[in-house]
């Protein structure tokens, strides 16, 4: 391990039968950070966090965590991981209480069931079966799951997949609480905000390669500083005009929306105003949103990230 | 050591827990060995008052080879569901997983044999209770073997159903042709030379002698000692084809190396082919059955 990094991955590759899921991941991740993998569906993030937790192996390439090889290192390995899969199941009659006094004896040195159980908000929940806890209590019972042996690095493999938004903030609010434990975290997702919001750097990843790493910062100013101005009009535009305004680079329309790419924003505002006057037409919304993460992924593959 | 202890006590435990909560557990391991227990004791007066002890080593030996199904239908339900896979990224290793599938199942399995015990003494007013160390020597020791070849079925099956379908064989067979459900001097001739290679023929003639002759334990050295091969086979082969990931497919290779289970009762079974010892104590143990009394002779 040259680079003293807690996570190190380099030139992964991984074949599925016909399909290669990686090729060629390579990423460091330091002590303390919360670093995101964040792509669409099939991008290869599972893969590369399951070869991490030791639960594949991979083609080519190597890994580390904290210095050790996930697949020769054994209990060692294990002790400083803490892992919420994909899909965390447990069997339907197990109680929660239960789930993290046995898991939690598995482990020299573990937090208490009663500790675990007030932090995730799950005090209430404490005899009930896996089977009666909600999508969101069964999320946050994977979490603690996954703190129970107070690990120095945690995978987070799609922590909020499938979970409506009040929830989703919920668990927002324990990875802030993970950062400020100063945890190494690495989660994925294929949500753009929650990679700008919880994330100190981003690996962007599509067809099992980075296309992109940085802070979320980084990334966007890389992009080209374009900012997106959504328009809306009383009347239909059908000449495409608004693409030749001062400053627009590109011109998109998205339902009864027109996107506006502009490197020069209020130049573009400036020249929008007077041309919706020559024409006769009146605003009906105007928003303008500095460029995010979505766009650069829409500006590096020409896809949307929810397709 | 004390680790891989400690993960399969742990395991053990909760195990035993979710078995206690899942009825179609207690529906076989509990009511249908008793259903044939009382269906026994009913008829047990009709075959003469010393009938009981060979008809309860029947029940027992049932009871013990319910553990085939027992908790090694668990894992497959546990892999199907990918719910071993969040184990795999803990310290818990295949055989503390294994091992408490044995031991879970165990001490389920004493208390029904302890019930049937009591029952059978209290309400069927069988006399005497056998060679006890030999019953419980017996019990334990093929609990688990039985528990092991589930655990063999368990790997080399991809999913719950072929899981089901295969158990289903091996178990009829096990019911039918040794002695467990008809006793063994009855079988047709050509049954009888294919029960003599079964585990479960063993099992059911060691518990009878043991019931009804009072049999020493050290005169049952062979039947224990091709019991506890089997086990010992059955363990170390499960825990080399354990499979944590319900993508992952057992091998046609891994198949036959699960055939190696039956290689003590090969033996065995082509020794006893020869010898006859084991026709011979049948025929004995069944004679402490009489044939029922005619109707006409209750009448009068």
């Amino acid at each position: 391990m040259l680079s003293g990094a807690t996570i190190e991955v380099i030139n992964l590759t991984k074949r599925y039968g016909d399909v290669e899921a990686l090729r060629g991941v390579s990423f460091a991740v330091n002590e303390g950070e919360v670093f995101g993998l964040l792509g669409p569906n099939g991008a290869g993030k599972t893969s590369t966090v399951e070869i991490l937790e030791g639960l594949r192996t991979p083609d080519s390439g190597s890994v580390s965590v904290c210095g050790l090889d996930p697949q020769t290192s054994g209990a060692e390995f294990k002790y400083v991981i803490g892992a919420s899969l994909q899909a965390t199941a447990l069997p339907d009659k197990m109680r929660v209480r239960e789930a993290l006094d046995l898991f939690g004896s598995f482990y020299p040195q573990r937090r208490s069931t009663q500790e675990l159980l007030g932090r995730f908000g799950l005090e209430e929940k404490r005899n009930a079966f896996y089977s009666q806890l909600s999508g969101g209590q069964k999320q946050r019972l994977a979490l603690a799951m996954a703190l129970v042996n107070n690990p120095r690095v945690v995978f987070l493999d799609e922590p909020t997949a499938g979970l409506d938004p009040q929830v989703r903030r919920e668990i927002y609010d324990i990875v802030e609480e993970l950062k400020k434990e100063k945890k190494t975290i690495l989660l994925t997702t294929h949500y753009i905000e929650e990679a700008e919001k919880l994330c100190d750097r981003v690996a962007i990843v599509d067809h099992g390669k980075v296309i992109a790493l940085g802070t979320p910062r980084e990334l966007k100013q890389r992009s080209g500083a374009v900012t997106r101005i959504t328009v809306r009009m009383a009347r239909p535009e059908t000449n495409g005009a608004l693409g030749k305004l001062e400053g627009v680079t590109e011109c998109r329309t998205e339902a009864d929306d027109y996107l506006l790419y502009s490197t020069r924003v209020p130049r573009t505002i400036v020249a929008l105003v007077k041309h919706l006057e020559e024409q006769n037409n009146e605003l009906v919304s105007l928003d303008i949103a500095a460029p995010s993460l979505e766009d650069i992924f829409l500006e590096l593959t020409g896809r949307r990230l929810r397709d | 050591m004390s680790r891989v202890l400690g993960h399969t006590w742990a395991l053990t435990v909760i195990r035993m827990r979710l078995a206690m909560r899942n009825r179609a557990f207690l529906f076989f391991s509990l009511i249908t060995p008793l259903a044939f227990l009382f269906g026994y004791g009913a008829i047990s007066k009709r075959f003469g008052p010393g009938a009981m002890p060979y008809l309860l080593a029947m029940v027992l030996a049932l009871t013990v080879m319910g553990s085939f199904w027992g908790l090694s239908v668990q894992l497959v339900t546990f892999r199907e569901q990918g719910i071993l896979r969040r184990f795999r990224v803990t310290p818990v290793g295949a055989s503390a997983m294994l091992a408490s599938s044995l031991i879970s199942n165990y001490f389920l399995t004493l208390p029904t044999i302890a019930i049937e015990f009591y029952i059978s003494r209290s309400l069927f007013h069988m006399a005497g209770l056998g060679n006890l160390l030999s019953v419980f020597i017996l019990v334990t020791i093929g609990t688990v073997t039985f528990a092991s070849l589930g655990l063999i079925v368990a790997s080399v099956t991809n999913t719950m159903q072929e899981t089901q379908i295969i158990n289903q064989i091996i178990w009829f067979a096990f019911l039918f042709i040794s002695g467990a459900t008809i006793p063994f001097p009855k079988l047709p001739a050509m049954l009888q030379s294919v029960a003599v290679f079964l585990p479960a023929t063993y099992l059911v003639s060691g518990l009878q002698r043991a019931m009804v002759d009072h049999t020493n334990v050290t005169e049952l050295g062979a039947y224990l000692a091709s019991l506890i091969g089997c086990a010992l086979i059955a363990f170390v082969v499960a825990a080399q084809l354990f499979r944590w990931e319900p993508e992952t497919k057992a091998t046609r290779k891994a198949k036959l190396w699960a055939a190696a289970a039956v290689i003590p009762f090969l033996m065995l079974g082509a020794w006893e082919t020869f010898n006859g010892d084991l026709r011979r104590h049948a025929m004995k143990d069944l004679q402490s059955i009489q044939e029922p009394y005619s109707l006409e002779r209750i009448e009068h």
